[in-house]
């Protein structure tokens, strides 16, 4: 993964969030990824996303696993720590590290061979677990790194670049999510970088899991006549389901009941999540009505984006296991270790 | 009628989800209170109910407490397997068997005596429930034994007290089943037998404890917060016992909110990402796991070990390969443990030989793995982690403080002008690191390709291999930190054993008779990998060094073989690897054998039972 560093210099009318960064300070080193790729757009609108939350750059951390998009994390955000993984990987990991450190924000980058072939029983079981990260998918249906090969995103009858068809049903993370209990999910594109940015603003006030798959076309392997993952086709088919805006916790603001009956919902850490705009009928939180919204709609070839599930209800893998508040890290020794009076008492209960 | 005191062995044959354990275990128990050295080794299926299982209890006086392959006395309860049992009896021993069944006459022996207790018929006419009729037979034949072998009844019944206390009906149960047995053998046979037990005082120090809870209970004391595993027999024990004692001492008094926590993992390879991941935000984390799983790890333990992040991993090794025999025991870990992944790795390994030692060596193990930034193994077995053993009290000392390696605090980080992840090597080649959420200035890409010890991407030949030597430096600067080798030299010692973990017991009992009989050697245990500098020198010193381990292929041997300049020549192998534990028998017999020494036959047990025979009714 060669990363070439930028330059530091930083024009003084750059905006400046509550921290008083710019988002330069919210930057990594220079992509690598190919001209175009769709990638280097999400990684902007994640760069966007957490100047604009504000959240202190050492205060992120940011995992992957293998593969294109698992490249990214260099790419935004230099101050966090990284952790580039092995293939498919990254959810244990990032469990593991949420798991000893609670207090940081969690962002896990993964591809669809990542998260969908190689990873794909990780994923899920950090989605049961509901651990409390953003995870990202940055979705184009194709191996890149390797070439081109199919992914398990790539829908049937999709073409290769050769032509050649796929033939097997797709895995879509989306309804996965949905049935096996995910809390946040959402689906967007990586063209459409207003969309993004609130999507992942919202994720990082989820309460646990923020799944987010990202249709991002590989300009290499996948964008071509024939694909349904190109940016021609994702563009055609789009339909922005729901709209979504995010308010942090800290501006105080009146709920307004949206349009056409839509839902303002509360974030576990205060924040709201206002949907603008739903499609009637639409529930962003009625697990079933997105079920049979997504299913009608994606049997039409339509590309349902938008935040389009959200539970905040459900407690995350810390809640679940009643760990104690700060991070396990921040738990002195002295607290840890029963010492030698306790463990004198015990031997009692081994004669 | 010449009487062996505290000196025999017995062996259980049970029929496996009968109720047998507890039976055993009470006998074990009540035996190890008399303040006599006793073991009690557990072989059983991989099966909830219906198959053969095995426990075996020796006694002895001296403090052998190895497995012993001659058995005075076989409780053969099980009629699947009553021909084998049998078998298996030494010349003028006991065999009793639940004779509310005529035993078919062509399984006697003639110089086995015969004892006959109708159990079944006894449970039938006093107890109702069915469940209970079967589940009682245990405790009635624990009352024949206890009539048999003079077990001291007052501990028997405090005992049963203890376990019972506020289950009237059971407690009640079990003391009227007890004394089914009890009575019947004490009308019926003469006894005790020529062989039984007498109250002596070798315990008071003692504990008895399987390794899992042991190393268990280390863990705790560690301070590891963080623990991923995915069930697997037979380590499976030790994360329960995690979680008992986490329970008990981790709950905060404040808040009532946990200082730990436990995860079951989708997979191994689940497991060790997680570890790894808490790891490497500066918890201490473990998993404990078997073979298959350490397999599946292999792909995340070559990643911390190339990023260098601390991790670790209890391996109760059990018999492989694939499934192997998942309830037997095996030290075939070795070599897949100690370049465990792909490419060139290589792990730090520690090798317990009892659970005292479980104990001991956890927080080591922490230690080690964050002062060398690495993975590290707690090597135990099935046969230390699920029998019970008899070991000196675990000794906490208070002063001890968690080494918690070269860690950047937010001081140090804030004097820097800035940190580069793979620089600044100390005299064990090890560089500082950093943690996520302290400060921007110290935040570092962490990966498994190919990096400069700047912590960079690279492809270059020489920046990758700079790091690459300085990472085996590093291993080799660990050799001076794991635990030294236990080494016991005689006069006049023609040559040298080495052997590790479980097998210490029988190796030492093993040694003792072979020098009664003039065949003199002398000692080695190795406790950890890379080797200490001991180890080399002991297989120097020896023109002839027997390695004495529980697998095919000579693992330890090959390690030596490999990371030590001794001549292969100088390495022979005793090796006995079918998953039962050690005896001294197989030692006694492999190195006579290798010697070229004509091997008489070895009774480990002195004497033999010559006494009256007690007739069946």
């Amino acid at each position: 993964m060669p990363s070439i560093v930028k330059p530091v210099a930083t024009h003084p009318s750059l905006q400046r969030n509550e921290l008083g960064l710019t988002i330069r300070d919210y930057e990594g080193s220079m992509s690598t990824l190919c001209a175009g790729c769709g990638h280097d757009s999400i990684t902007a609108a994640i760069t966007r996303a957490f100047w604009e939350v504000a959240t202190p750059p050492h205060m992120v951390a940011k995992l992957s696993g293998i593969g294109c998009s698992s490249k990214t994390p260099a790419y935004f955000v230099n101050g966090a720590h990284g952790l580039n993984s092995a293939h498919g990987r990254m959810p244990p990991i990032a469990t593991g590290a949420n798991a000893a450190n609670r207090e940081l924000i969690y962002i896990g980058i993964s591809g669809d061979g990542d998260s969908l072939s190689i990873g794909l029983g990780h994923m899920c079981h950090a989605i049961r677990r509901n651990v409390r990260m953003i995870y990202v998918i940055e979705n184009n249906g194709v191996y890149g790194l390797t070439k081109g090969q199919f992914s398990a995103s790539a829908d049937v009858g999709s073409k290769s670049k050769r032509g050649d068809p796929n033939r097997m049903a797709p895995i879509d993370s989306v309804m996965l999510g949905l049935s096996i209990g995910a809390t946040f999910i959402a689906r967007s594109f990586s063209g459409d970088k207003e969309q993004l940015v609130p999507i992942l603003k919202a994720a990082v006030s989820h309460r646990g899991f923020a799944l987010i798959d990202v249709i991002s076309p590989c300009v290499t392997f996948n964008d071509h006549e024939g694909s349904t993952k190109s940016y021609l086709y994702t563009r055609q088919h789009d339909l922005k389901a729901t709209e979504a805006d995010f308010v942090p916790p800290s501006s105080e603001i009146l709920a307004q009941i949206g349009q056409n009956g839509a839902v303002n919902v509360t974030m576990h850490d205060g924040g709201v999540v206002r949907f603008k705009g739903v499609p009637p009928n639409y529930d962003p939180t009625d697990r079933r009505k997105v079920m049979d919204y997504l299913e009608e709609h994606q049997g039409k070839g339509e590309v349902v984006t938008g935040l389009l599930y959200l539970d905040e209800n459900v407690p995350d893998l810390h809640e679940m296991s009643n760990t104690s508040d700060i991070a396990l890290t921040k738990v002195p020794y002295h607290k840890l270790c029963p010492g030698a009076a306790a463990l004198h008492r015990l031997q009692e209960d081994f004669r | 009628m010449r009487n062996r005191v505290n000196d025999f062995a017995l062996k259980l044959a049970n029929v496996n989800g009968t109720g047998s354990a507890s039976a055993n275990g009470l006998l074990m128990q009540a035996i190890f209170r008399m303040g006599i050295p006793v073991s009690g080794k557990n072989l059983f299926p991989s099966n909830i109910q219906g198959l053969p299982t095995w426990y075996e209890i020796r006694v002895n006086k001296n403090g052998y407490t190895a497995r012993s392959l001659d058995y005075d006395l076989m409780i053969a309860m099980n009629s699947q397997t009553y021909a084998r049992d049998i078998k298996e009896v030494r010349e003028g021993g006991y065999l009793l068997y639940d004779s509310s069944w005529p035993l078919d006459p062509e399984l006697l022996r003639q110089d086995v005596h015969f004892m006959g207790v109708p159990f079944a018929q006894l449970c039938n006419d006093n107890f109702r429930d069915p469940r209970e009729r079967i589940l009682m037979k245990n405790i009635a034949y624990a009352g024949t034994l206890v009539a048999a072998l003079q077990v001291d009844m007052e501990i028997v019944a405090e005992l049963l007290e203890e376990k019972y206390a506020g289950k009237k009906k059971l407690s009640e149960s079990n003391t009227r089943a007890l004394r089914l047995g009890y009575d019947y053998a004490r009308d019926h046979f003469d006894l005790p037998l020529p062989f039984h037990l007498e109250k002596m005082d070798a315990n008071s120090d003692k504990i008895l404890i399987d390794g899992n809870t042991a190393v268990a209970l280390g863990c705790v004391y560690a301070g590891a917060t963080v623990a991923a595993w995915y069930p697997i027999t037979p380590s499976t024990s030790a994360m329960d016992a995690f979680k008992v004692f986490c329970e008990k001492y981790r709950k905060d008094p404040e808040t009532g909110k946990n200082n730990f926590i436990i995860i079951q993992a989708e997979d191994e390879l689940a497991a060790i990402g997680m570890v790894i991941g808490a790891a490497w935000s500066g918890a201490r984390a473990f998993t404990s796991t078997a073979g298959p799983g350490i397999s599946l790890m292999n792909e995340l333990l070559g990643f911390a070990y190339y990023a260098e992040i601390p991790a670790v991993i209890i391996d109760v090794e059990r018999v492989g390969p694939s499934t192997g025999m998942p309830t037997r025991t095996q030290q075939g870990d070795l070599l897949e443990c100690a370049y465990a992944s792909h490419g060139d790795t290589k792990h730090i390994l520690l090798f317990p030989s009892n659970p005292a030692e479980c104990f001991e060596f956890a927080p080591v193990a922490f230690d080690l793995a964050e002062r060398f930034q690495t993975p590290v193994f707690l090597m135990s077995d099935l046969d230390i982690g699920m029998n019970d053993w008899v070991v000196p009290r675990l000794k906490w000392n208070d002063a001890y403080q968690p080494d918690r390696g070269r860690v950047l605090s937010l001081e140090e980080i804030e004097k820097l002008p800035k940190f580069q992840r793979y620089t600044g090597e100390d005299e064990n080649q090890v560089t500082p690191r950093t943690l996520p959420g302290v400060h921007p200035k110290a935040s570092y890409f962490t990966r498994g390709s190919g990096h400069t010890k700047f912590g960079g991407y690279t492809e270059i030949p020489d920046e990758y291999q700079e790091v690459m030597d300085r990472l085996l430096k590093k291993h080799q600067a660990a050799a001076k930190h794991v635990p030294a080798p236990i080494i016991q030299r005689r006069p006049d010692a023609i040559f040298g054993i080495v052997t590790l973990g479980g097998c210490d017991p029988a190796v030492r009992e093993a040694l003792d008779l072979l020098a009664e009989r003039g065949v003199v050697g002398d000692f080695m245990r190795v406790r950890g990998f890379p080797f200490d500098s001991a180890v080399e020198s002991f297989l120097a010193e020896h023109d002839i060094n027997f390695v004495i381990e529980q697998n095919r292929d000579a693992q330890l041997r090959s390690l030596l073989i490999l990371e030590t300049n001794v001549s292969k020549d100088k390495l022979r192998s005793v090796l006995v690897y079918g998953g039962f534990p050690l005896s001294a028998r197989h030692v006694i017999d492999g190195v006579l054998e290798e010697l070229g020494l004509q091997n008489k036959p070895v009774f480990v047990a002195a004497g033999r039972p010559k006494g009256e025979v007690p007739m069946e009714e």
